[in-house]
Parts: structure tokens; sequence; C-alpha cells
């Protein structure tokens, strides 16, 4: 029971880490990221490469992240999403263009990833046996959950607490509306594109401890991300982090209890339960 | 005649001996992985292989064939682990780039699935990385396909015999905890792996499988490691091997005898793992000692700064040198006398004498065992250099 409750959180934090930056994408700059995964992946590509090469903690790569993937997700929201968004005349109209955009994009990633190195990242760090309340587990998955919720939190304070976080959720609720009280649409959908894009990559690092990834996985990753954002909501942080739960712990508890083979089919047995009873997500707002 | 014509002739004549020398090209079809799930392992049994092959061809001078020297033109494309999109390069390599002779591709499905078409256009197939127990039945209906890395049986059998030594000598009981991953691939091994082990007296307490590409395998590895059996086989693939490794590791699985399938052979699990996965056996393995075997290694981490996995990238080096030998004993491109050739005739290559009975090489390593930092090979079949099993101590 205790290993199922530990197992199934720490999964939570892996999983929670995977979706939070595509929450923001897709929930404040409305761009339904399809290349969130090879993102994710980039950044477990720079742990592998750094780590193998130069030795480097994937800890001190994810500082490194902090600035490079901010950036480099902001140029791809400037250069390649906003020519997009001015044109769209509406919501649907953008989702489409920004899927079928990012689409592609995904397909550059992968290519630019295979040529750097077209085989496993497989390496370890702190793969060492920790024992906590009982259950053993290793340092490198706690490691991630013990990251996964200080970036869950700090970027729940940021959205609630200060003024900019404040006019990221009013953007999140209506572009039109936010124009009109004098936010700045574009550029907090710019900052909330990079910051979901930085997310992204530093959760990919930090699985990459203790998943063995590959140039080509990104999009099972970018499929767990969409269920997750749209079980839990678009738009809060909290519904992506109550969702993680929900799919790491039931996921645990129907592998250890049932079958592992079943872990798939229970997740999106849970999706289509939320999306039958509650479309938006536990904490979306209902649609008019 | 005037002067100018006279040495427009000559120069004419000139040239197009010139030219009709340097015609001998061989053009060589390569279809494999580069992206999507297989490009890992095809990265590294498959695509160094070739590049070394070619390299070392041409600079030799490239092949005699009936007299004349031709080089190797490389054609190669990605099939972005796509069967469908395999088969349309095929038909392209076929009847757009009229290529002379193709490399087999990587991955059984994918050897299955060309077959027919390779067939029609008379291309020989020396498939490496195809493992199916219905070689009699692919072969009778496509005789232009062989087989090198033996049966999905003979696969099995390897972790048997082991099992049933260990038996004997009092290191295991007859509890067995056994994973697969649920794909094509891990549940035909498990499948055979039932009957087998059954047959053999043995019960397999815990008998789960899991999809490919699980992130946590920690609850399959619990479930093992309480089913309190000596010891543990997973019919797995490249993620789930290095994950199941690790769960082990972490739990510090109390067995004897530790098996995961595929991809236990890459260098990068030795290197992720380093001494702890030391006494872990996996699919295939290798002679490093032998001299030819060690000569190939040497010279394909020289030509593409990789080192070579343990399994199938010396069967996968040695088929390109049958392939060579054939053309060059056959005198000929004409593809129908070189696949005659390959059947009538034996081969030296780096796993030793190859020959073919029924399209089936019967020279393989089954079984591999990390030794100190090497994955030695330990079961197979015809076979020389086998080395000990040893007993999995510790996760340290």
């Amino acid at each position: 029971m205790l290993d199922i409750l530990v197992s199934g959180l720490l999964l939570s934090g892996t999983y929670a880490l995977v979706a939070m930056g595509l929450n923001l994408q897709y929930g404040v700059a409305k761009i339904m990221n399809l290349a969130n995964g090879e993102v994710l992946v980039l950044g477990a590509l720079a742990s592998f490469w750094l780590f193998t090469t130069q030795n480097l903690s994937p800890l001190i790569t994810v500082l490194i992240l902090v600035p490079l993937s901010f950036i480099g997700n902001w140029l791809i929201y400037k250069f390649l999403m906003l020519p997009l968004v001015r044109r769209s005349k509406s919501k649907g109209a953008l989702e489409v263009d920004s899927i079928l955009s990012t689409f592609g994009m995904s397909f550059i990633i992968i290519g630019i990833m295979v040529s750097i190195e077209g085989g496993f990242f497989a390496y370890k760090y702190l793969s060492h046996p920790i024992e906590i309340i009982g259950s053993t587990t290793s340092v490198n998955r706690l490691m991630a959950f013990v990251l996964a919720s200080i970036i869950a939190l700090m970027l729940y304070v940021w959205l609630n607490v200060s003024r900019q976080g404040m006019a990221v959720r009013a953007v999140s609720v209506s572009n039109e509306a936010a124009g009109l009280v004098g936010i700045n649409v574009v550029a907090v959908s710019g900052l909330a594109f990079a910051i979901g894009g930085m997310v992204t990559a530093i959760g990919g690092a930090l699985i990459s401890t203790f998943i063995t990834l590959d140039a080509s996985i990104g999009v099972v990753y970018t499929m767990k991300a969409l269920i997750i954002v749209i079980m839990g909501g678009v738009g809060d942080i909290r519904g992506s982090v109550i969702a993680a739960v929900i799919l790491g712990v039931v996921e645990t508890a129907v592998a250890t209890l049932v079958d592992p083979g079943l872990t798939l089919a229970s997740a999106y047995f849970i999706f289509i339960c939320v999306l039958l009873l509650r479309p938006q997500g536990l904490f979306g707002r209902p649609t008019s | 005649m005037r002067l100018s014509s006279v040495l427009a002739l000559v120069a004419a004549g000139a040239l197009s001996a010139g030219v009709a020398l340097a015609d001998g090209v061989i053009k060589l079809g390569a279809i494999a992985p580069k992206t999507g799930p297989l490009a890992g392992g095809a990265v590294v049994t498959q695509w160094p292989n070739v590049k070394l092959w070619v390299e070392q061809v041409n600079s030799r001078g490239g092949l005699n064939v009936g007299g004349e020297m031709m080089s190797i033109e490389l054609i190669e494309y990605d099939d972005k682990t796509n069967p469908g999109e395999h088969i349309k390069l095929a038909q392209r390599l076929a009847t757009q780039d009229k290529v002379d002779f193709i490399v087999a591709p990587y991955g059984t499905g994918f050897n299955i699935a060309t077959a027919p078409i390779y067939g029609k256009y008379d291309y020989p197939m020396i498939a490496v990385s195809a493992i199916t127990d219905k070689m009699d039945e692919l072969t009778a209906r496509y005789p232009n396909l062989f087989f090198t890395l033996g049966t999905t049986t003979a696969f099995v059998d390897g972790v048997k015999e082991i099992l049933v030594e260990q038996r004997a000598a009092g290191e295991i009981g007859n509890e067995v905890a056994m994973v697969n991953v649920a794909d094509a691939f891990g549940i035909e091994l498990a499948d055979r792996a039932r009957e087998l082990f059954a047959e053999e007296g043995f019960e397999i307490v815990y008998d789960k499988s899991y999809p490919l590409g699980t992130p946590d395998l920690s609850p399959v590895m619990k479930g093992a490691k309480d089913s309190g059996a000596k010891a543990f086989v997973a019919w797995s693939y490249p993620p789930d091997s290095f994950g199941l490794a690790e769960q082990a590791i972490i739990e510090n699985l109390d067995v004897n005898v530790y098996y995961s399938a595929v991809a236990t052979s890459f260098p990068a699990f030795g290197n992720a793992y380093g001494s702890k996965i030391n006494n872990v056996l996996g699919a295939g393995g290798t002679n490093v000692d032998d001299p030819k075997i060690a000569e190939y290694r040497k010279a394909h981490e020289e030509v593409t700064g990789a080192v070579p996995d343990y399994w199938a990238s010396a069967n996968t080096y040695a088929a390109l040198q049958i392939l060579e030998q054939a053309i060059v004993g056959a005198g000929t491109l004409d593809r129908k006398v070189v696949t005659q050739y390959i059947k009538d005739n034996s081969f030296d290559t780096v796993m030793g004498d190859l020959s073919f009975k029924n399209n089936f090489s019967n020279t393989f390593w089954s079984v591999g065992q990390w030794q100190d930092g090497v994955f030695r090979g330990v079961k197979g079949s015809n076979v020389d250099g086998a080395a000990k099993v040893r007993l999995k101590d510790g996760w340290k």
C-alpha cells in the first residue's frame, strides 16, 4: 500500500514536469505545442551530452537550461508563432495553425537531435537506493519529485501573487478582455510560452536521470502531457498537478494490484471519464 | 582529314577509354531506421557496420567482379521505423535508383514485410536482426531471404539451458520470475518461454507484461522481488532493459540469475551501470578474444568512432562479408547468380566459416554475460569460446 503511494507520488512528479510547460503554452499563449515532447527530449539530450562528455551534473545542466531554453522558446514564439497569432481570425484558427506549425517543428527538432545523437541517451545519475517511510526508491526520482514540487509551487505563487502573474491569468481567461484593460497580450503570451518551454526542458533534463530517452520518443510524452493538461483543466497549474498525481497513483496502483500491462488503459480510461463528466477538466472554466 | 579533327578523334577515343575504366560502380541500397522507436538500436548495430564495410571495400579499390574492379556507391534512406515508409523506399531503390544489391532491413517485422518486394526484384536479403520460428515457411515462400541470427526457440533455449544448469547446481529453485514487453517481440518470446520452461518443470511465479515505454518499472520489479524467485528473466526492449536494470539495482534484487533481452549487449548498457550490472545475462554475446573479432572491433571503432555492440554487430558485418564474397565469387552482378552462390558456398567471415542450409546459417550466439566490463558469449550455436556462466552476486 505504502509502496503504491510513494511510487505513485514520485511518478506524478515526473508527469507534472512533463505537463506544466504545455499548460502554460496552451492555456496562456493559446499554442497547442505538439513539439512539447521534443523540447523535453532536448533538455534530456543536453543533460546526457554534458554528463557523458564533460562529466557535468544534470543539476548544473538545469541551471544552464534556465536562460538557454527561455530564450530559445521566446525566439520560437516571436518568429514562428507570433505571425500565426496575428494572422488568425479566431481561436479555433490559431489552434489549427499552431498544431500544424508545431507538428512540423517537432520533425525539425528530431532531425537535429538525431544528427547529434541517434542512439539512446543512456546514463544514470544518483541512481542510489533510498528508503522513504518504509518504501525503497532511487535518489534521482526523489530529486525529480522535489524539484517538480518546487517548480509547481513557484509557478503557483508567481501566477497568484505577483502582478505579472495576474496579467498572465487574465490573458488565459480572455485575450480580448485582457487587451482592453491595458495588458500587452503579445508580450505576456510570449513570456508564458518561453517559461512553459523552459519548465519542459528542465523537466526533460531531470527525468533523463532515470528514464532512458532517445530522439524519437518525444511524441509519447506530448501525448501524456496533453492528457494531463486537458484532464486538469487548461490554464490552471493546480489542475495539472492534481491530474498528474491522480494519473501517477492510479497507474502505479493498477500496475501493482492488477497488471502492469493495463497502465495505459487505466490512464486513458480516467481521461475519458473526466471528459464525459467534466469536459473542462478538474480546474478548468466551463466553456460558454 | 584535317589535323584538328584527327586530334578530336584521338581525344574522344582516349576520353571514352578512360571513362570505361572508371565505370565500375556497384550500387548498394540500405534502408533502416535513423529516427523512430527502433533508431536507437539500428544506429548502434546496423548503420556503423554498413559504413565500415563500404569504406573498407572502397579503400581496397573496390570488388573484383569478373576481372573488373568496381567500387561501392551507397544509397541510404531513413525508414523512420515505419513499415509502409520502408516499402515505399524499397520500391524506389529497385525501380528508380536501380540498385544492384541491398542491405537487409533492421528488425524482424521489416525483413518479413520487405521479402516480397525484394524477392520480386531478385535481391538477395541476408537478414541479421530477424528472429522467428517461421523460417522454413518464410524461406519456402521467399527463396531470396536468408537468416543468420537464430530462431525464437534458440533464443529462449539459451536461457532455458542456463536455468536448468543452475538448478542442477543448486543455485536456483524451480521458481522463475518472468516479465515481457507488450510488443510482438516480447509476447512471442514469453509465450515460447512459458512452454519451454514448463517442460523443464519450472514454475513461473511472477508472470507480467508491461507496455513499451513504461516510465516507471518499479511496480514490476517490486512484484518480482516479492515473489522470492532466485531467477529473473525479462523479454525486454532497449528502454525497458535499462529501466529494469536500474530498478533491480534500487531494489537490490536478490537473484542468482538475471537476464534481460535486447540492448543488454550494448556498450551503453555497460557504461550506464558500470560494475553494478556485472554478471547480468542478456541476448547475444561475442568472443572478443577471437583474433578476427578483435580485429573487426578495432577497425569498427577506428572508422566509425563507435564501439560495436556485443551481439548483432559482428553478424551484420559478417552478412556484408558474405555479400562481398558472393559477388566476387560469382564474378557477376547478376542477382540470381549471386543468390545461388550464397546458397551453395561457404564464407570466411568474422563469425567464422558460415554456410547456409535451407537459407539458414546456424552460427550465432544466443546468450551473453557481462563479465568485468566485457559482454562475453556464454551460450550459442556452432560458436567457439563460450565463457563460463557466473552467478549474479549483488548489485554493487
